[in-house]
């Protein structure tokens, strides 16, 4: 089910504001953030946010094409390096 | 026999059913093009008068997508996902379910044919 359109996107209070003073002064800084649930808003493009994937942040520039994904779509969490025996395939 | 949105030729079916052959077209979309274009539902594709084809025609040009068109159109929306690099994008990239399924078992709809793999030697006792 998708979210209430009276509440607006998800995006995190601490990151939205971190990413506003950003904007306003025109300095493109990474900030970090755990919060992988936030939505990506068309503010936001052009700037570099580092998304925690449980293990280290993955630095994300953002395109006008990644407008209302989530961030953590762009993080993943999970790193298949291939099946035991299956030489030279996978390590991607 | 009808030529309808290009390739598509529905045989002797009710008109409801002869415009689901169409892809992008099913019963319910089917209904409400003949609705607007005022032919009723039950009238065999082949007893349609030209002037009732050119209405079809009409209606399924101005208001739906259909064939080629919406093919392009769903390619190009995966592609986007896989050029952004979001995480249903790898997913399709790999050949993978995109919505979260199991792999477990299953999953054969997406990951084609079953590969078998050779069984390790048995350790001897």
């Amino acid at each position: 089910m998708s979210r209430s359109l009276k509440k607006g996107p998800y995006i995190d209070i601490k990151l939205e504001k971190k990413l506003q003073a950003n904007i306003d002064s025109g300095k493109k800084t990474v900030v970090k953030t755990w919060s992988r649930a936030s939505m990506i808003s068309p503010d936001f493009v052009g700037q570099t946010i580092a998304v925690h994937n449980g293990n280290k942040f993955i630095p994300v520039y953002i395109t006008e094409n990644m407008v209302g994904h989530k961030l953590g779509e762009f993080a993943p969490t999970r790193i298949f390096r291939g099946h035991a025996g299956k030489k030279n395939k996978g390590n991607k | 026999m009808a030529r309808i949105a290009g390739v598509d030729i529905p045989n002797n079916k009710r008109g409801e059913i002869a415009l689901t052959y169409i892809f992008g077209i099913g019963r319910s979309t089917a209904q409400k093009i003949l609705t607007t274009a005022g032919v009723d539902r039950d009238k065999k594709a082949q007893d349609w008068s030209d002037d009732e084809q050119n209405k079809i025609r009409s209606v399924i040009g101005d208001s739906f997508k259909v064939e080629g068109e919406l093919r392009s159109e769903t390619q190009m929306n995966i592609k986007r996902l896989m050029d952004i690099g979001t995480y249903r994008g790898i997913r399709h990239r790999i050949g993978l379910p995109v919505r979260g399924q199991t792999t477990k078992n299953n999953a054969r709809t997406r990951k084609g044919r079953k590969k078998t793999v050779a069984n390790k030697k048995k350790a001897t006792k």
